[in-house]
């Protein structure tokens, strides 16, 4: 890194003897990062395009691209409806147009390629319909959750991060107290705050229960078995958790802010929210390409909360893209299949923050 | 606008009004459910549900008592468990603040060919998810050689899992506590190792005796930033360990959750898993918050 020191008189030997060191230095960190991520990263590519099993008979087979098309393949197929010998629209018992199933569809269709039903929608005039078949539909469902987290949970916790990193920072009495107490779930396992809020979610839980003494009839949710809630709530125990440490690196970029800034914004006869816009938050500018990556990498891994609260339920509401990988990989021991799963994460997970890098870097 | 004195009384009188109003949310909504938690480990359930209707959730009210930690203990083996985490965080942070400090000095004060491909190695190792790896892990460790010492000696064996190792060698080396140090040597004056070189010293006794003895705040943020994903480790142990006498405690939990529908028991569980850390915490607050804040820094 730094060659601008100069020489000593007779260097030779000791500059060898400096080169073992650096190298036996390095070696242990350099061993342990090639074994434990650097294989495993280039292993999950490789096994991406095989059948390989956890407990595996013999050795993985190379696949080629099937994991990645079980995975992927998305096909729109239009049935006609059902006729009789006249033409007219045949009708079910319900009064309903009848139209071939997707099973039926794909009933001859390579097994491994075959695909189901993700949705479908009928044309105007009930003469056709059309059906979104998927290769692994969990897949697209996980994927569909985790954007789901992401965009509520990126913008409203880096927000509240930073509103709470302003409350605290107005240094009046009390600060420090607020400070502790907003950080103490961050250093709570996320296991033990699942079980905690999975007690407190329940029908007869005590949010029910703090939410009807304050609303006036009052109808309990059971937050976590429905499919409209259970996502929802799992959003606001997990901003819960980590807001504090967000909290913390905002509270740490602001004090880098010379307070002399504000004193020569306050003689310019800015108000607050002036002094916010024009002082503050370019001076935070760093410091929210961080919140933003932190946030969006740590959200799209969401894992621990559904494994614990929900795996995955209920009717798929809350399953996510390693929960998913977990599920294949470890769970049906389709390590294989697992991998090509995490290919994709990885491959999400970096195109996100390539993005996000180029946009808050183009405004420099 | 035109009456700017009273405008600024009347500030000054709802202010702290205001103020003290938002921080008394903030400590409901962020206190509150921890205060629960303990306040139930020390009821009986009947009471637990009993109390939510009123504020006595949060009250250690009623039929009070420690029934639900003995029945905790009688339960599993819980200090097992706590024990078995302690091994590991210890030996994750000590042989990392060993490894990485190395690592940090040999890239930032040592010479050598290859230093910039190592580094850039490094920093590309940063972006990489442990989600991403966990799985193809799996299958990596479930085939490495490993051996272990019974009764009958040494032994040889494939595969990594059900071990104390399998819980600590993928997390000892850490490339972002390798730029905690490596940053933080910058910062020394160099002139303090050539003299120490001068008068014979070797490169190890340098950065023993030199650079680590100055390296106090950085080691402090290295250890608990790798100490608190260790102790809190989940995903990784759920697939590597099986065998209960070698369960970390959140795995552990897990478990007594899945087979306990008590409430005060999970409660008193969760209690205890948390005190330790909590009370690190409080005891090392400025530090924590140094660690979590310096993580910042280079963003």
């Amino acid at each position: 890194m730094d060659t601008t020191r100069p020489p000593r008189a007779g260097a030779h030997r000791t500059r060898r003897a400096e080169a073992r060191f650096g190298l036996a230095a390095i070696a242990p960190a350099a061993l342990l990062l090639l074994i434990f991520l650097v294989i495993p990263t280039l292993l999950a590519f490789a096994l991406s395009f095989t059948n390989a099993k956890l407990i595996a008979q013999g050795a993985p087979e190379f696949v080629g691209i099937q994991n990645f098309q079980r995975l992927l393949g998305v096909e729109i197929a239009t049935v006609d409806v059902e006729r009789d010998a006249s033409g007219a629209i045949e009708r079910g018992d319900d009064g309903e147009p009848v139209y071939p199933s997707a099973r039926e569809l794909q009933a001859e269709a390579d097994p491994v390629l075959k695909k189901s039903e993700l949705g479908s929608w009928q044309s105007g005039d009930a003469s056709s319909k059309t059906y979104l078949l998927v290769g692994d539909p969990i897949f697209w469902k996980a994927l569909l959750n985790t954007f789901l987290f992401v965009i509520v949970v990126v913008p409203v916790q880096a927000g509240l991060a930073l509103a709470l990193a302003l409350f605290v920072n107005l240094r009046m009495r009390g600060s420090n107290l607020f400070r502790t107490v907003i950080f103490i779930p961050v250093v709570t396992s996320m296991v033990v705050v699942s079980i905690l809020w999975l007690f407190m979610y329940q029908r007869d839980g005590l949010i029910n229960q703090v939410l009807a003494s304050v609303i006036p009839g009052y109808e309990f949710v059971d937050w976590l078995a429905n499919p409209q809630t259970a996502l929802p709530s799992i959003i606001v125990m997990s901003i819960w958790q980590a807001v504090g440490f967000h909290m913390i690196i905002w509270l740490s970029g602001l004090q880098t802010i010379p307070g002399e800034l504000y004193e020569a914004a306050r003689l310019d006869g800015a108000g607050a929210w002036r002094r916010f816009t024009s002082v503050t938050w370019p001076g935070l500018r760093h410091t929210a390409v961080f919140v933003l990556i932190t946030i969006t990498i740590a959200a799209l891994g969401l894992f621990v909360q559904i494994n614990v609260m929900t795996q995955g339920g209920p009717l798929d509401s809350t399953q996510t893209l390693v929960f998913h990988a977990f599920t294949a990989g470890y769970g049906k021991q389709q390590m294989g299949y697992g991998s090509a799963i995490a290919v994709v994460f990885f491959v999400l997970v970096l195109t996100i923050s390539l993005i996000q890098r180029r946009l808050t870097r183009e405004k420099d | 606008m035109t009456l700017r004195p009273l405008g600024a009384l009347h500030r000054r009188l709802w202010l702290p009004v205001v103020y003290w109003a938002v921080g008394a949310l903030l400590l409901m909504a962020f206190s509150f459910p921890m205060v629960f938690m303990a306040v139930s480990s020390l009821k009986p359930d009947d009471q637990i549900f009993l109390d939510l209707k009123t504020m006595n959730a949060f009250l250690p009210t009623g039929d009070v008592s420690l029934d639900n930690y003995v029945g905790v203990f009688a339960r599993v083996p819980v200090a097992q468990f706590l024990l078995n985490s302690a091994f590991t965080s210890a030996l994750v942070v000590g042989l990392g603040l060993v490894v990485n400090s190395l690592a940090g000095f040999a890239l930032t004060r040592v010479r050598w060919r290859g230093q910039t491909v190592v580094l850039g190695l490094l920093i590309a190792t940063l972006i990489v998810p442990f989600e991403t790896i966990a799985i193809p892990m799996v299958f990596l460790v479930s085939r490495l050689p490993w051996f272990s010492i019974d009764s009958a000696g040494l032994q040889f064996q494939e595969g990594l899992m059900n071990t104390y190792a399998v819980q600590i060698l993928p997390f000892v080396a850490n490339a972002f506590s390798i730029f905690l140090f490596a940053q933080y040597f910058k910062s020394i004056p160099r002139e303090l190792d050539e003299a120490a070189m001068v008068d014979g010293a070797s490169w190890w006794r340098v950065y023993r005796t030199i650079v680590m003895p100055l390296a106090g705040p950085v080691v402090a943020t290295a250890a608990i930033l790798t100490f608190l994903p260790v102790w809190n480790a989940y995903l990784w142990p759920i697939m590597t360990v099986q065998k209960e006498d070698l369960r970390p405690i959140q795995v552990g939990l897990q478990y007594f959750f899945q087979e306990n529908v008590e409430w005060g028991q999970i409660m008193a569980y969760t209690t205890i898993i948390t005190l330790p850390v909590l009370v690190m915490f409080l005891l090392f607050q400025r530090a924590f918050v140094a660690s979590i804040a310096s993580s910042g820094v280079k963003g």
